[in-house]
Formats: C-alpha cells, sequence, structure tokens
C-alpha cells in the first residue's frame, strides 16, 4: 500500500463516498445518481467491461473501495460522451470516471500495465518536458513499452508509414536528438508544478 | 350579446376540461355568474379522450355525462367554444379580456345528424384521435362532444365540399360566411384551467418515436383501447395492423429527465399500470406486459392497484431506465438497456412499445397575462394580485380526482374576489 493510499483510508475509514466527494474531479456528483442505468445502457463499450458507471457509483456509495479503485473500467472509457447528454440528472459521467481513474492512478491502485495507463503516462511525461509532444519520442515510447525485442518489431510492422511520414514532412527524423520546444520550457515546467500543488491542496494530498 | 352578460361578478374560467368544468360548476351552483371559455370545439378535454379512469376502471363518459347534466341545467354558465383568451388586463375585481371565437361554419341550429359529414369528401388528421385516423372535414369532435354541434374544417370552406355540406344540410345550420369575431369582457376574477398537453416522444431522440411505427405515446394507446377509437377498441399495432399482445411500457418518458421535463408527472405509473390492465382485458392470460421503471410512484391509496397488479402473471417489472430502441427486421421494436436489479444487460423484443410521456403545462409557449405567477416547470401557481387562480393540471400534473378538487379549491378563491368586490362597492 502507497503512502498516500495508507493517509487515505486512515482519513475516511469506510465512508468512501466522502472521499470520492472531496479527492475525485466532479466526485461530488455520484450522490446524485438515481440509478436508472441509461448511462450503463447507452455505453457502447457497456458490455465489454466489468463495471459500467451504474455499477460503479453504486460500489462507491456501498464504500467497496478496493473493487473500484482497482477496477479497469473508468480506463476503459472512450470519452463519446452518450452518458452525459443522456442522463437524466446531467451527472458530468465522463469526467468521473476520468477523475476516479487519475485518483487510483495516484494511489497507486489502478491495475498495473493498463494500456490506457501505460500510454496516458508516456504521453504526459513526453509532454511535460519541453511543453510540446514529441511525436517520434513518444511513437518510440509506445513501440517499446513492452520491452526492446517487441519494440523492434513493433517498429519494423509501422516502418513504411513511418517513411511516408517523413516524406509528406509530418515528421522529422531530427526530432530524436532534443526535438522542438516552448519558448519558456522552464516557465512551464514552474506552471504544471504549481497546478499540481494547488490540486493537492483541493483534494487534500500532503506532498 | 357576451358584453351584457359579464360584469365585475362574473368569473371567467379559461379551458373546458375535467378541471375547468368541475370550477366554473362549482362557482355557478353558488349563484356566481360563470363565463366558460374552451379553445377546442367541445368540451371534455383530455379526460374525454381516455378509455378508463383509474383506480376504479371506470369509464369518463360516466364523470363527463354528470358534470354535462349539471352544466345544462345550469343557468349562471354560459359556454363559449372556439374562443381563446387573447390578453387580460386591469387589475383583482375588475378584468377586461378580450376572447377570439373562431368562425365554427355552423350555427345553432345544428342537429348532429351528419348529413354534411357523409356529403363531403376531403378528410383531415383528427386531432381528437391523436393523428391516428382521419375524419371528414365536417366532424362531431367525438362521441361525447358538448355542444353536440358539428364543425366544418376552414380548409373546405370556399370549395365545392363546403357547399356539398352546406347543401346537405337539412335545417340550414351550415353558415359558410361566418368571421372570426373579438368580443371584449369585464369580469372579476379568472381560473385558468388550461390542463396540460403530452410531452413531445420525439424529442426523446433514443427511443425512435416518430421513426419507429410501433413506439406510441400512452395518449395514442388509450385510443387504441377504447371502443370508440380508430381500432374499434382493437390493440393493432401501427406498423403492420397485427394484434400487439407482447407490449412494454417505458416510464418516465420525459419525465424526471434534466434535459426534458424536471418533474415527475406524477400520473404515469398509475397510467402505465392502468394499461397492463387493457392488455389483460383484450387477451386475457396470453397478454403481456413489460413495464420499465425507475422507481414506481403510485402515490397513497393508489398502491392497492400497483399491488393488485403485482399478482397479476402477464405483467413483468424490470427495474431500469431503457437506454435505446431499435427495430429489427420483422418492424419489432427491441428494448436496450442493464436492469438496476443484478445489472443484467438486456435487448428484449416487443410487439409495440407504449411511452408513459410526462405531463406539460398545456400554457407552454402561450403568452399568459404578465401578472402570473409560474413554477420552474411552467405550471400555474396564481397571479401576484391574488386576482386569477390556476385549476386542475394546469397547476400541477394531476390525475383527474386531484384535478377536481384543485378545480373545487380555485372556485373558492374566485368566489372570495367575487364577494370582496361586491362588498366594495356595497
Amino acid at each position: 500500500m502507497s503512502n498516500q493510499n495508507q493517509q487515505a483510508v486512515a482519513r475516511y475509514h469506510n465512508n468512501f463516498l466522502r472521499e470520492v466527494e472531496e479527492r475525485v474531479e466532479d466526485g461530488d456528483w455520484v450522490k446524485m445518481c438515481m440509478q436508472c442505468g441509461v448511462c450503463a445502457g447507452s455505453c457502447p463499450l457497456g458490455s465489454a467491461w466489468e463495471h459500467t458507471p451504474q455499477k460503479i457509483f453504486m460500489m462507491i456509495r456501498a464504500g467497496k473501495r478496493d473493487e473500484v479503485l482497482k477496477s479497469d473500467a473508468m480506463w476503459m472509457c472512450t470519452s463519446c460522451y452518450n452518458c452525459i447528454v443522456r442522463c437524466p440528472r446531467k451527472l458530468p459521467i465522463t469526467h468521473i470516471m476520468h477523475g476516479l481513474a487519475n485518483y487510483a492512478h495516484r494511489l497507486d491502485m489502478a491495475p498495473k500495465g493498463q494500456p490506457t495507463r501505460v500510454i496516458a503516462k508516456l504521453f504526459w511525461d513526453n509532454l511535460v518536458k519541453t511543453g510540446r509532444v514529441n511525436e517520434l519520442k513518444f511513437s518510440l515510447a509506445m513501440y517499446f513499452k513492452d520491452g526492446f525485442v517487441q519494440g523492434i518489431k513493433n517498429a519494423m510492422a509501422m516502418q513504411s508509414a513511418g517513411l511516408s511520414l517523413v516524406k509528406a514532412k509530418r515528421l522529422n527524423p531530427m526530432e530524436i536528438i532534443g526535438g522542438h520546444k516552448c519558448k519558456d520550457s522552464s516557465g512551464i515546467k514552474k506552471m504544471i508544478a504549481r497546478a499540481r500543488e494547488i490540486e493537492d491542496r483541493k483534494k487534500g494530498f500532503t506532498s | 350579446m357576451t358584453d351584457s352578460i359579464a360584469t365585475n361578478q362574473t368569473i371567467l374560467v379559461v379551458g373546458g376540461g375535467i378541471g375547468g368544468m368541475t370550477a366554473a360548476l362549482e362557482a355557478a351552483e353558488c349563484g356566481k355568474q360563470v363565463m366558460l371559455v374552451e379553445r377546442n370545439a367541445s368540451l371534455g378535454g383530455r379526460t374525454a379522450l381516455l378509455y378508463r379512469y383509474f383506480p376504479k376502471m371506470c369509464h369518463p363518459t360516466c364523470g363527463l355525462e354528470i358534470n354535462l347534466r349539471r352544466l345544462k341545467g345550469n343557468r349562471n354558465v354560459r359556454v363559449m367554444t372556439m374562443t381563446e383568451v387573447l390578453s387580460v388586463t386591469g387589475r383583482r375585481g375588475n378584468y377586461s379580456v378580450t376572447l377570439k371565437v373562431a368562425p365554427r361554419y355552423v350555427n345553432e341550429n345544428c342537429t348532429a345528424c351528419g348529413e354534411c359529414a357523409k356529403a363531403v369528401e376531403a378528410e383531415i388528421d383528427n386531432a381528437y384521435e391523436y393523428g391516428l385516423a382521419k375524419t371528414r372535414a365536417a366532424y362531431l369532435p367525438h362521441a361525447m362532444a358538448y355542444p353536440q354541434r358539428y364543425v366544418i374544417d376552414p380548409s373546405i370552406v370556399g370549395t365545392n365540399d363546403g357547399e356539398k355540406a352546406k347543401a346537405a344540410c337539412k335545417v340550414g345550420a351550415v353558415d359558410l360566411a361566418m368571421q372570426e369575431e373579438t368580443v371584449t369582457i369585464n369580469v372579476g376574477s379568472v381560473i385558468w384551467a388550461t390542463g396540460w398537453k403530452p410531452y413531445d416522444a420525439a424529442k426523446i431522440q433514443p427511443y425512435g418515436y416518430g421513426r419507429f411505427a410501433n413506439v406510441i405515446t400512452s395518449l395514442e394507446f388509450e385510443r387504441l383501447a377504447d371502443p370508440h377509437g380508430p381500432t374499434g377498441g382493437k390493440l393493432l399495432r401501427p406498423s403492420d395492423g397485427q394484434v400487439a399482445k407482447n407490449i412494454a411500457f417505458i416510464q418516465c418518458a420525459g419525465s424526471r429527465d434534466e434535459n426534458h421535463l424536471r418533474h415527475c408527472s406524477r400520473i404515469c405509473c398509475m397510467a402505465s399500470l392502468k394499461q397492463t390492465q387493457y392488455v389483460r382485458e383484450a387477451h386475457g392470460d396470453a397478454g403481456k406486459s413489460t413495464v420499465y421503471y425507475i422507481d414506481l410512484r403510485t402515490i397513497d391509496r393508489l398502491e392497492d392497484f400497483y399491488q393488485k397488479v403485482q399478482q397479476d402473471a402477464t405483467v413483468t417489472f424490470v427495474k431500469s431506465k431503457v437506454a435505446k430502441i431499435v427495430e429489427d427486421k420483422d418492424g419489432n421494436p427491441v428494448l436496450h438497456g442493464v436492469d438496476t436489479e443484478g445489472y443484467h444487460r438486456y435487448a428484449t423484443p416487443h410487439d409495440l412499445v407504449v411511452l408513459a410521456v410526462g405531463m406539460e403545462p398545456e400554457a407552454n409557449g402561450i403568452k399568459l397575462p404578465d401578472d402570473m405567477l409560474l413554477d420552474s416547470s411552467g405550471f400555474i401557481e396564481g397571479s401576484k394580485d391574488e386576482g386569477m387562480f390556476g385549476a386542475g393540471a394546469a397547476t400541477s400534473p394531476l390525475d383527474v380526482n386531484r384535478a377536481v378538487q384543485s378545480a373545487t379549491a380555485a372556485a373558492l378563491r374566485a368566489i372570495k374576489v367575487i364577494h370582496k368586490t361586491a362588498t366594495v362597492e356595497g
């Protein structure tokens, strides 16, 4: 159990709903769910995952903390917004699912190796370095996420697409050394650090 | 004529449905002068278009007949049909109301013999069947119509059909030269019994009303079940005229939904439970009703009725708000969703789907006097000067029973206004 996770458990005891309300983005909406099931029925991937939003919200209220935070359901959301559009109580369901995913990730409870989680992490790490997404490095990082041999295989398979992108000037091979940056990359870093500080304070994380 | 009748001792009742008729009669039977104006060609409102009432399952003709008899025997009520309120000015105890009277093209000589309807050929959508059937352009609104007088649709005035209707009338009742009239009357108090309308089901996009023939509203289902209705009381589905035996009822179609109507329409649960009994009446044990619901809300003593329906083996309850409807190759609507009791995903075909549509104030979209106070859904709460009142389903989603109670209360409030005015004038 991570340190932050222990702190959260100590603080909220069995009141997981309150924990979600205070610490998860848009989590204060969870209590408004009336369990009608429209989100579950409207989700295009609904049959492919274990916990639909309807189920997740009820599990939160039932205090099933581990099951919720370890679920991969919120990582499966494709942000199609069907649930938000149809929810009779206008819950921002997509945003709550993303908020839960983020919270589970921060407590390091989210499933290890969950592809969406891995990719999101790669994307974020890539972005915050220079304030710009380095597409070449991001693609390579994706190829090699499952090991060196698999990475070479992936790169070979995508070779012609890569070359076409270079020819069409959509991909610059020189990006591998450094790559383009924001004018003020240290400023970007400061800004992100500050945002993180504010978020932590709001959500009650001790950093 | 009307000017001489109405004074500031008169109560104006706007709307001639069950609520308006009750308010008018209660006030009139207390000796007050009442003007009852109705926009349509007949009194009775939406109540007249129901097949049965809950919870006793009796026919609306019964309740309406009593009220019509009271009306015919009372000299204090003046009824004006095809009349709309254009404007209200003045204040409590002394309003000036402008009314617009649309031409009926049939005068009081009419004996309702029906010869004009036989003579004309043009057909129009029958508004009293919610468009499920056509009617001749010279028509009696419905069997219980009051006044029992035909109406000529404006579309045939000035055509050959209009002349045929006129020629067919043996008593000289067809008057194609009638014009729209505007009259201004003076009244002391106004009761707005403007009623309700069904929420436009086509706005609930995932249910496909308007795209799928076999998805209908609860009001249309009333007409299907009614022996006077377009199918003679047989439950035939619109797409192919086949008998519908496996029928789904979807609750909260528009109600309790921030995207549609915010409020609970309160009567739809009971209406659907009632309608499951139409299915039983038509098919016995061979019928099958499935009610899809969020919560079943059968207010106060009506819970008894729910418990009775629960005992009925032909009725199944699924706790789930249906997510969407698709149509299979045979034209059967297939309901998709996840049920809350166990989170089972279902895709269930039915012969016919009935949407229990929500109640919206009929006056939504109509400009009421500035002085009126409305709630967040547009239901009437009263007027700032306390001289005008709401009655019946115009004030809240109410069933017939509660609409009548509300109308009686409104009549009493209006009488108080009249008494105060009379006292001041000494």
